[in-house]
């Protein structure tokens, strides 16, 4: 919130702007701030046994327990392979959601085919409540890598088909008319105007998948068991061990980041001329 | 000023070569069998500045589609130095009401995608030195190597000049081309572009609705009518060359705007 106030300065009034003391302290700061302020009341709910410590455990033991887990993951040890096989299981979930889902997104946006046969059923498919495919999944593939991949593809695919589609429609008449004067062929003006126009849109796709892919992988790990985090926050769970719950939650979220960043970059670098707002540059 | 029926007498150019040629042209659209032309006849000649004004829906855009090849015509002939046009061809030079550079393309780059397009990313390359000597034409020299965001408004319709210019067409087919200008850049840029067709000696074709716009810059004055759209007038304008913007201020300019005013009659401020 700004607010104007009148000042004195040499005797004469000046009318300045000044925003309220909230918005004018440092990020880092304001978001320390805000991490002890959360952190201090995690410590008193459950030191004060307000909370039981089956539910919640206190900030101590789950930091102990963050560097119990990471001085495995370190190490090299069983956490380790399975922070592999969960990442594995995210790179080939996503790469797949992308091959797939840019394919149909460019069958849907480029051909009247498309947009008229494949999307009724695309719209129809991501209607449905993609998780409860899990099963299936699991009977067709197996317990392996393979069907918790199967699973991460096929809920990051339809983020991806969708922007990928709006993005080809994104090139405005007057670009498109200036392409057909200068006798651009329809390959010319899909490469060198509508997929450069249509990037902005394609990796919003990109993001939304990217989180979907972790979704897809760990809800395959829970209800398929294997060797991956997901069926290792499923036994922590079962042993009512919630710090380590926590704690392996975190290194997810840490993948999880990780993925979400690489897609950030990858925008930053490739669609470097727009420079849309995002709040406090993230993402 | 004198008046001629563009259906009988050739007009006082007509001794120079003719290098846009329509006759009996019409479009009827399909969809809703709306009359957009009708007997459209018109001639540009080589070196010639020629606009049309009319209101909206006197069919003015559809004959500068059909004329650039983005649109056939129902019926007629188009001919550009004597070749009929079937499509999009390179020796038309086109330019839009906005400028519509490729944010993903430098300034350079921008200009010669024409040629990029055509002819493949050597042949640009290789014209890369055309371009530079437009960039410097227009005034934008030191913009070449500058993303289209660093450009303002009319920086970037002159960097569109140069794009039309690049591939050297024989005639320059202009839509309302500074309208989303403000009026001091508008005025500047239409006598930029009146010193580039004279040092050029281009024919243009200038779609507008600025009376004064067009009497300003033009040899020649189509009226155009709606339903069906049709050529009304041929108003030939005798004001020395070059003009300046001074002489809309005078009473000659005065007296031919009114003309034009009175021609295009009270349906064109419906």
């Amino acid at each position: 919130m700004a607010q104007s106030q009148t000042e004195q300065h040499h005797g004469e009034t000046v009318w300045i702007e000044r925003e309220a003391f909230i918005d004018r302290i440092p990020r880092w700061i304001a978001m320390l701030g805000l991490f002890i302020i959360i952190v201090g009341i995690w410590h008193v709910v459950t030191t004060t046994g307000f909370v039981s410590a089956i539910i919640l455990p206190t900030p101590g033991e789950t930091w102990n327990d963050i560097l119990f887990v990471g001085a495995n993951i370190m190490r090299g040890e069983y956490m380790f392979e399975a922070l592999v096989t969960t990442s594995l299981t995210v790179l080939y979930g996503f790469l797949i959601a992308i091959g797939i889902g840019f394919s149909l997104g460019l069958l849907v946006g480029e051909t009247k085919f498309g947009e008229k046969a494949v999307l009724p059923y695309l719209v129809a498919i991501d209607t449905m409540p993609k998780v409860a495919f899990a099963p299936l999944f699991i009977a067709w593939l197996g317990f392996d890598i393979a069907s918790k991949v199967a699973l991460a593809a096929f809920i990051a695919t339809f983020p991806i088909v969708v922007a990928t589609a709006a993005g080809l429609y994104a090139a405005s008449e007057n670009e498109r008319m200036l392409f057909r004067s200068i006798g651009a062929t329809r390959w010319q003006t899909l490469f060198r105007l509508k997929l450069p126009t249509g990037l902005p849109y394609i990796f919003t796709g990109l993001k939304i998948a990217a989180v979907g892919v972790m979704a897809g992988a760990i809800t395959g790990e829970f209800l398929g068991g294997g060797q991956g985090f997901g069926a290792l926050i499923r036994q922590a769970a079962s042993q009512l061990n919630t710090p380590r719950v926590f704690s392996l939650i975190l290194y997810l979220s840490l993948l999880g980041l990780a993925l979400y960043f690489t897609v950030v970059w990858a925008q930053r670098r490739f669609v470097f001329w727009n420079k849309a707002e995002t709040p406090g540059g993230i993402g | 000023m004198q008046m001629t029926n563009p259906h009988l007498a050739p007009d006082a150019t007509g001794q120079r070569h003719p290098v846009y040629e329509i006759s009996g042209l019409s479009k009827t659209y399909a969809r809703n069998s709306l009359v957009a032309l009708k007997g459209v006849d018109l001639t540009l000649h080589k070196g010639e500045f020629v606009s049309v004004i009319g209101s909206s829906g006197c069919g003015k855009s559809t004959l500068l589609k059909i004329m650039a090849g983005l649109m056939p015509p129902t019926t007629g002939r188009v001919m550009l130095e004597g070749k009929p046009v079937m499509g999009p061809r390179s020796d038309i030079g086109m330019m839009f009401q906005h400028a519509t550079l490729l944010p993903w393309k430098t300034t350079i780059d921008n200009i010669l995608l024409p040629i990029e397009m055509r002819e493949g990313r050597q042949a640009a390359r290789n014209a890369t030195d055309r371009a530079t000597a437009l960039l410097e034409l227009v005034g934008l020299g030191k913009f070449g190597n500058v993303y289209p965001a660093e450009l303002s408004g009319g920086m970037a319709q002159r960097a569109a000049i140069c794009r039309m210019l690049i591939a050297e067409p024989a005639v320059l087919l202009l839509d309302e081309p500074f309208s989303a200008l403000d009026e001091l850049n508008r005025d500047f840029m239409n006598m930029e572009l009146q010193r580039i067709c004279l040092e050029r000696e281009a024919t243009a074709f200038l779609v507008t609705h600025s009376i004064a716009e067009a009497v300003l810059l033009s040899d020649r004055i189509y009226v155009m009518k709606p339903r069906p759209g049709r050529i009304d007038q041929n108003i030939k304008i005798d004001l020395p060359r070059p003009r300046n913007l001074d002489m809309i201020n005078t009473e000659k300019f005065g007296q031919i705007v009114h003309h034009i005013r009175s021609a295009l009659g009270s349906e064109a401020f419906n």
